[in-house]
């Protein structure tokens, strides 16, 4: 027989919904037409705190079109406790009602929502509301926050206390090289291109669908259910296409709560869409500050390893991330201290954005990394690898498995970094300086238990389902290759459905589990077909597959199920569902990790590790700085789809470049308000900022991480990379910059 | 966005008439205006649609020359094989600018008239001398990185955005306008104004007034120009500071002269004085420095952007020795020249 080229795990698969995306028929939350729908506008907050004393709509409501003016004195009731409000995220505080009282908390808040027939009519009225305030003293400023920072007695459950070892204090002062420095990150925020939305079908019957911008469906409805009051069983929310999200979506935003409160108002289906502008006032990446102490041996052995952090939140949540301990876990000093804080401001409540607590706390640690290896005299990737630890070096754990060594091997060899000059300053080409940085990247390689479904029909085509989203990182074409892969199907066969409450149970995709653990799903929904299939096999006349006992005794490749004894018998799955008389097969799974996978939580660490090495040129006069040559070797276990796995890291890697050099939300302190909310002003990289960039992913098997061996890499491309950038920019000029994006004033002396 | 009359008149005197109004606003290429409406910091009553005026082409002048129509957009102004081969400085600045998509769409009259990136102006719960006289400024003591280190005034510390507008300054230009009282034209150093106390007014367009053409002199200084624009990021925003160059070189002396700061004052900025100074000298290092001095003095920066002033002074020695050596900075490779 002719053998076919199977398509699976490993295949290098093209997007299978790229065609929807670039032809326009993948639909956005924004773009659902549903019957007899207002258009709500949001009014933002002209100040930064303070009280609404009074709004004047009647010029709104005189515009033709508009039906109502939604604000705090209006709005229908919903629920009383904070509890209700609670998201998935599950960050400690009172979570925000949009127009749930008098109060403003942040400039730009939504106090208002217009109705009208038409968006026209909606969003002029919106301009012509008349609100006056009580204004209070507010602070936007991180800086000044400073000084109320505090340590939250009630943690976010995702949080990681830093656990300190040995005497971090007596071993910094003792230690023959010292480093003390204080690092900053700016506020960035998330934009992704898709804005926020929600398009909400009041049915009329009692039930809704919300298509709204978000990571979790089935989080969005447990939250509408429980904030608004409806049976969840009468929500039903679709995300089918994101539109990107950074984390953006992991929080039910203000939009779907406007949408939610003017459906049920006015009885009807609304829609509510974000500015661009109005992206500035949500979620965003806290500020950092972050004051590091390294000391080493003669040698350049790490002695001591101390973190102290505060990041910035909101006044009425208490966000917080892992900074810290990035340095403690990956280094293996005996000594190492850890502490953090958080710093209220006026604004919206930081939250997640693309690795949370790594991109930040990794990469300002990996800057201090690298002045320490100046100072003991060592090249910085010697120096990363003279403190290479083997173990978690925080919690004493193994791991799972880490390739970090190679990765830095791999990296440093397609770079070639050994023809590094040592001196700052030293390479040069015309009148631009030459730079080589080296940096380390590491996150967790997490695993939520998660379910799927996959339903066989007797044409032979397979579709499987499960309630994760695709956020733009493939997560479609990864499911259809996994099932590809344990059925032997071609994947024009198969249909992924994402994005649907209604479907099998998943957890809101973030954090870089999606992959692996809604993968292990599919594949176990698919095995459970396949064992139906080889028991259908049997009716199949002379019964080819007589041996067969289980699916270890069979191949599953193209549309037939073979035996591996004997390949030459093999029975097609049509022809075994047509025998056996079944129309179609369907079958449903959890995939959990098993007891196996939660000893093995607690015994060993798991996480993905990378080596970033970064070429800068920068113009010695004038300071501009162009990053000509970045290598992100990545250790991530088993990668599904090499070439939805290499977009992801570069997607990384250029939102690292955006951290580096170009994204800083400004703010006015006098107003305590964002001021750059654009995209001509909050920069991110353009093409021409971005030039070769090399994706590495090093030999990485570990069947104990998660069932199928992944370990995940929507995030892992992001971390290290803006170190590496800053590193190469000191190597390049011999200006260390510790505060990051590195513009061009910070260049200029 | 306000409700508005929107009118799309064949032709210049039915525009003009309904642009005379007072309250209209006339749409080209749209690329700024239509922001500027979206964030309701323009409110036009009437928006007079003038592209189906006949101001697209691009003709000799007599005595040298070109004209330049209106609506010829950005894009073909750039890669018109006359202004190509005779303005090479024009082509450059405006390959500086924005992106190819907005380029297409964009019209010089448009590039002329686009509004400053101000992010108070931009933001209507802010205050703004600019877009509601009285209000005050709020960008003096705010966030003002990308502001103006010359010629501003306690009224508005704005620049002007424009990059295609820095290149016509140092080509000396002349606007050619029409309006109520019929047609005359305008010197490119007059064409905008400082802020002083009226910092609502960007130009000396009277109420109704619309710009038809562009006239550039013979003169382009093809063998020796530069443009030279440095950013936040390598493409796609506006210029921190960006310095325009034509120079005439001959028998190893300047013979002629002519420098443009962009991003640095509410208009392209020259000092006549500093250019005389440079005629007739043999271009050095110490000269460029010289004339950057000369440039910059009086320059004042407003704390987040004082770093501008020794960028500026840096790029124009750098510009100037790119034009004197005959090696203008490409608008591809991003390295500079």
């Amino acid at each position: 027989m002719d053998t076919v080229m199977k398509v699976g795990i490993g295949t290098p698969l093209s997007r299978v919904d790229g065609l929807e995306k670039v032809t326009g028929r993948a639909k956005y939350a924004a773009e659902y037409e549903v019957p007899d729908m207002l258009h709500g506008v949001a009014v933002p907050s002209a100040i930064a705190r303070g009280r609404i004393a009074a709004i004047d709509d009647r010029a709104a409501r005189q515009v033709p079109g508009v039906v109502e003016v939604l604000t705090h004195e209006n709005r229908p009731r919903e629920a009383w406790l904070d509890r209700s409000w609670k998201d998935e995220l599950k960050i400690p505080g009172e979570p925000f009602r949009a127009l749930g009282d008098d109060r403003v908390l942040f400039a730009g808040q939504p106090v208002a929502l217009v109705l009208a027939e038409s968006f026209e009519a909606a969003r002029h009225a919106a301009s012509l509301l008349d609100i006056r305030y009580e204004e209070e003293a507010h602070n936007i400023d991180f800086q000044v926050s400073l000084a109320e920072k505090f340590e939250p007695s009630k943690k976010r459950s995702s949080f990681h206390p830093p656990k300190n070892r040995g005497d971090a204090e007596a071993a910094f002062a003792e230690a023959p090289l010292k480093l003390e420095g204080e690092y900053h990150l700016a506020t960035e925020h998330h934009n992704p291109m898709e804005m926020h939305a929600t398009t909400l079908h009041w049915h009329g019957d009692g039930k809704i669908t919300v298509y709204d911008k978000t990571q979790g469906p089935q989080g969005v409805q447990a939250y509408l259910a429980s904030a608004f009051g409806f049976s969840k069983s009468d929500v039903r929310v679709v995300n089918a296409y994101v539109g990107g999200a950074f984390g953006s979506g992991l929080r039910p935003q203000w939009q779907v709560q406007l949408a939610t409160l003017a459906a049920k108002h006015m009885q009807r289906s609304v829609r509510v869409v974000m500015t661009r502008q109005q992206m500035f006032t949500h979620v965003h990446r806290p500020e950092c500050r972050m004051s590091v102490r390294l000391g080493a041996d003669v040698e350049g052995r790490l002695t001591s390893v101390i973190c102290d952090a505060t990041t910035s939140t909101s006044r009425f949540e208490d966000n917080m991330e892992d900074i810290v301990i990035w340095g403690m876990m990956n280094y293996a000093s005996p000594n190492a201290a850890g502490s953090y804080s958080i710093a209220p401001r006026d604004t919206y409540t930081s939250a997640d954005m693309r690795a949370p607590g790594a991109a930040t706390g990794m990469t300002l640690f990996e800057i201090a990394m690298d002045e320490m290896a100046y100072k003991a005299g060592v090249d910085p990737l010697e120096f990363r690898l003279l403190n290479y630890s083997e173990v978690d070096a925080m919690n004493g754990t193994p791991f799972t498995s880490k390739a970090l060594r190679e990765a830095y091997r791999e990296g440093a060899a397609r770079f070639g970094w050994d023809r590094r000059s040592p001196e700052p300053r030293s390479m040069r080409e015309g009148r631009e300086l030459v730079g080589w940085g080296v940096a380390t990247g590491m996150w967790d390689a997490m695993f939520s238990k998660t379910s799927a479904s996959a339903k066989l029909s007797a044409n032979g085509h397979l579709e499987v389902a499960c309630a994760t989203s695709d956020i733009g990182t493939g997560t479609y074409t990864v499911l259809t290759l996994v099932a590809a892969d344990t059925l032997g199907l071609p994947p024009e066969q198969i249909t992924a459905r994402l994005g649907d409450s209604s479907l099998p149970t998943a957890p809101v995709e973030g954090g870089s589990w999606a992959a692996a653990s809604s993968g292990a799903a599919v594949q176990l929904a698919c095995q459970s077909v396949a064992k139906k299939l080889l028991r259908a096999a049997d009716k199949v006349e002379g019964r080819p597959l007589n041996g067969a006992h289980s699916l270890d005794d069979v191949v599953f490749e193209g549309g037939r199920m073979l035996l591996k004894s004997d390949p030459t018998r093999s029975v097609g799955i049509v022809q075994a569902m047509q025998a056996a008389e079944l129309p179609v097969i369907e079958e449903e799974e959890t995939a959990s990790g098993g007891i196996s996978g939660m000893v093995s939580q607690m015994l060993k660490s798991r996480n993905t590790h990378s080596a970033i090495f970064c070429e800068v040129r920068v113009d010695e006069e004038l300071g501009q700085v162009r990053v000509t040559r970045i290598v992100n070797a990545v250790a991530a276990g088993r990668i599904i789809n090499p070439k939805t796995a290499r977009s992801q890291i570069l997607g990384g890697v250029v939102m690292g470049m955006g951290m580096a050099l170009h994204e800083e939300t400004l703010a006015d302190r006098k107003l305590g308000r964002w001021m750059n909310h654009n995209l001509a002003e909050y920069h991110v990289p353009a093409h021409a900022d971005v030039e070769q960039i090399d994706v590495i992913f090093v030999d990485e098997p570990d069947p104990e991480v998660t069932p199928l061996g992944v370990k995940g890499v929507g995030e892992i491309g992001i971390i290290g990379t803006a170190a590496a950038i800053a590193n190469a920019i000191f190597h390049a000029t011999g200006k260390r910059i510790r505060s990051l994006p590195i513009t061009i004033d910070k260049l200029i002396d | 966005m306000n409700p508005f009359v929107y009118a799309r008149p064949d032709a210049l005197p039915e525009a003009v008439r309904l642009g005379a109004t007072g309250r209209a606003a006339f749409l080209a290429g749209g690329t700024n205006l239509v922001d500027l409406m979206k964030e309701n910091v323009a409110r036009p009553a009437e928006v007079v649609d003038i592209n189906r005026l006949a101001l697209r082409d691009i003709v000799e002048i007599d005595g040298g020359g070109l004209r330049i129509g209106a609506l010829v957009t950005n894009a073909d102004t750039a890669y018109d094989e006359r202004v190509r081969r005779r303005y090479p400085l024009l082509c450059s600045a405006i390959l500086a600018g924005a992106s190819p998509q907005l380029r297409n769409a964009a019209t010089n009259g448009g590039n002329l008239n686009q509004r400053t990136r101000c992010y108070y102006f931009y933001d209507v719960q802010t205050p703004c001398n600019k877009r509601e006289p009285g209000q005050g400024c709020g960008a003096i003591g705010g966030a003002n990185r990308i502001h103006a280190i010359l010629g501003a005034s306690p009224q508005c510390i704005a620049t002007h955005p424009s990059d295609m507008c820095v290149a016509l300054a140092a080509l000396e230009a002349v606007v050619r306008v029409t309006g109520p009282q019929g047609e005359r034209t305008i010197p490119f150093e007059d064409y905008h104004r400082l802020p002083g106390n009226e910092p609502w007014k960007d130009n000396t367009l009277a109420p109704g007034e619309l710009v038809t053409a562009i006239d550039l002199p013979p003169e382009g200084f093809a063998a020796h120009h530069t443009y030279l624009k440095l950013r936040d990021r390598l493409s796609y925003a506006f210029a921190l500071v960006s310095v325009a160059v034509g120079m005439r070189v001959e028998e190893g002396r300047v013979a002629d002269l002519r420098i443009a700061l962009g991003g640095v004052a509410h208009k392209p900025w020259r000092r006549p004085q500093a250019e005389a100074a440079m005629r007739g000298q043999a271009p050095s290092r110490e000269l460029f420095e010289a004339a950057a001095q000369g440039l910059l003095e009086g320059a004042m920066g407003q704390g987040d952007n004082d770093f501008k002033i020794p960028l500026a002074r840096r790029a124009i020695v750098r510009a100037l020795s790119q034009a004197a050596a005959g090696t203008p900075q490409s608008q591809t490779d991003k390295r500079i020249a």
